[in-house]
C-alpha cells in the first residue's frame, strides 16, 4: 500500500517539476513551487529525515515561495519580452539531450550504490553521549560538526549584507521592503494579531525540542520570522531602518559568540570548537539561545529585501 | 523497490527537468526557480542515500542529514540574493533580459550562465 502511496508521490512531485518549468506565467509557476515544496516533506517523512521535512517545510516551500512570489508579482511586466527571446529548436534539443544525459547517468549511479550502505550511524550513536543532547542531527550540527554550521551562520549573514548592499545610495540606512498599508479593521490585521501569540509558542517549542526530538533552531527561527514578516504585512509593526545599532548588533551576536566558544574550546579543550568535558550541552544551549535572534532576524530581512525608502518614511 | 531507489530515480529526473528549464527558460527569475528545481533533486538524492545508511536505531544517517538542513538554508539564502540582484536590476533599468543587444544569441547567451 506504502509502496503505491510513494510511487503517487513521486509522480505528483515530477509533474510539479514539470509545470514550474513549463507554465507560462511566472506566479503560477511560484505556486506550482510552493506545493512542490511541500510535497518535498511527505517524501522526507518517507525517508525518515524529519528535521529536514520540518526545515524544507519552513524554508524550501515557505519562505522561498513567499520571496519568489513577491518579486513574479513585481516583475510582471518583464514577462512578456523575455517569452519572445525563447531559444530556438535546436538549443531546446540540445538541453533537452543533455538533461535526460545528466539524468541517465544519475539514475544509473543510483542504481549501481554500493551495498551495504555506507554510514556513518553507528559512529554518531556511540559519541552522542559525550554531547548530553538526544537528536543525533542536533549532535551533528553542534557538536560534531560544527564548523559546518558556523559557516552557514556567516553564509547568512553575509547573504544578507549582499542583498543590502543592493539598495540605491538615497535608501541606504534606511527601512526594507514596501510600506504596507493594510486595512487596519481587516481580515489581515486581525490574523495578524491572533496569529503571533500562537506562532511565537510553536516556534520557541519547536527550538527548545530541537535538543531532544525532531526541531531546532532553524525552523523555529523560520517560524518567528513568519510571525515577525505576518504582523509588518498587516502594517501593525514597520520594518526597522538598517542603520539601527541594535539591529546590527543582534545580527552579529549569533556568530560572534558561537566564534566565542570555539575560541574557548581552544583554549580549554585544545581544539577550536571542541567542548570541554562535562559542558557540552551547557555551551550547545548557549549557541542556540544566541543563534536564535540572529537567524529570526536574518530570515526576515532577507525576505524584505534591499532598503527602498529612508528612514522616516 | 525501496523507498529510497524510488526517491533516488524521482530526484535523478527532477534535476534533469531543472537543469532543462534553467537553459531554456530566457526569463531570470524562471531560470532561479528552475535551479531551485535541480537544488532540491540534489537534496533529495543526498536524502535518499542518506536513508540507505540507516541502522544504529536511526531512520537515516544523521550527519548527511544534517548536512541537507545546512544545506537547504544556504539554498534559500542564495535564493534571496539572487532575487535581490535582480529586483534591482529591474529597478535601474525597467528590464530583466540576461541576452545582450543581438537577439539572434539570445539562446546561446542564456544558456551559458
Amino acid at each position: 500500500m506504502i509502496e503505491v502511496l510513494n510511487c503517487g508521490l513521486a509522480a505528483l512531485i515530477l509533474g510539479l517539476a514539470v509545470w514550474i518549468v513549463v507554465a507560462r506565467e511566472a506566479p503560477a509557476a511560484v505556486v506550482g513551487f510552493i506545493v512542490y515544496g511541500l510535497l518535498l516533506t511527505l517524501v522526507w517523512l518517507q525517508l525518515q529525515g524529519i528535521d529536514v521535512a520540518l526545515t524544507e517545510a519552513a524554508i524550501g516551500g515557505g519562505l522561498t515561495g513567499v520571496l519568489m512570489i513577491s518579486a513574479a508579482v513585481r516583475l510582471r511586466s518583464t514577462e512578456s519580452i523575455a517569452r519572445a527571446q525563447r531559444p530556438g529548436a535546436s538549443t531546446r534539443w540540445l538541453a533537452a539531450a543533455l538533461s535526460a544525459a545528466v539524468t541517465g547517468t544519475l539514475a544509473i549511479c543510483v542504481l549501481a550504490l554500493p551495498e551495504p550502505a555506507p554510514t556513518l550511524a553507528p559512529e554518531v550513536l556511540a559519541n552522542i553521549a559525550v554531547t548530553e543532547v538526544g537528536n543525533p542531527i542536533t549532535a551533528v550540527l553542534l557538536a560534531f560538526r560544527a564548523m559546518d554550521t558556523l559557516l552557514e551562520a556567516i553564509v547568512l549573514l553575509f547573504a544578507l549584507i549582499g542583498v543590502w548592499s543592493l539598495a540605491p545610495d538615497r535608501a541606504w540606512g534606511g527601512r526594507p521592503g514596501l510600506l504596507q498599508q493594510a486595512d487596519a479593521n481587516g481580515m489581515l490585521a486581525y490574523v495578524a494579531r491572533v496569529l503571533p501569540p500562537i506562532g511565537i509558542v510553536a516556534g520557541i517549542y519547536i527550538f527548545w525540542i530541537g535538543a531532544d526530538y525532531p526541531g531546532g533552531k532553524f525552523q523555529g527561527a523560520t517560524l518567528l520570522a513568519a510571525m515577525w514578516l505576518l504582523v509588518m504585512m498587516a502594517g501593525l509593526v514597520d520594518a526597522p531602518p538598517i542603520s539601527r545599532r541594535w539591529l546590527r548588533l543582534l545580527l552579529v551576536a549569533g556568530p560572534l559568540a558561537f566564534i566565542a566558544v570555539g575560541v574557548l574550546g581552544a583554549v580549554t579543550a585544545g581544539a577550536f570548537l571542541s567542548y570541554p568535558q562535562g559542558y557540552a550541552k551547557t555551551l550547545i544551549l548557549v549557541i542556540e539561545f544566541a543563534l536564535m535572534p540572529t537567524l529570526t532576524l536574518v530570515l526576515g530581512l532577507m525576505l524584505l529585501g534591499a532598503p527602498l525608502r529612508g528612514e522616516a518614511s | 523497490m525501496t523507498a529510497a531507489t524510488l526517491f533516488g530515480l524521482c530526484a535523478a529526473v527532477l534535476i534533469g527537468v531543472g537543469l532543462f528549464g534553467l537553459i531554456v527558460n530566457p526569463h531570470p527569475l524562471r531560470k532561479i526557480l528552475a535551479f531551485n528545481v535541480v537544488g532540491s533533486g540534489v537534496f533529495v538524492l543526498f536524502g535518499a542515500i542518506a536513508h540507505r545508511g540507516a541502522g544504529a536505531g536511526m531512520g537515516g544517517d544523521p550527519v548527511p542529514q544534517a548536512l541537507l538542513i545546512t544545506g537547504i538554508v544556504v539554498a534559500f539564502s542564495a535564493t534571496a540574493l539572487a532575487v535581490a540582484l535582480l529586483l534591482r536590476l529591474f529597478d535601474e533599468s525597467g528590464s530583466v533580459t540576461l541576452s545582450s543587444d543581438a537577439p539572434a544569441e539570445a539562446g546561446n547567451d542564456t544558456g551559458a550562465h
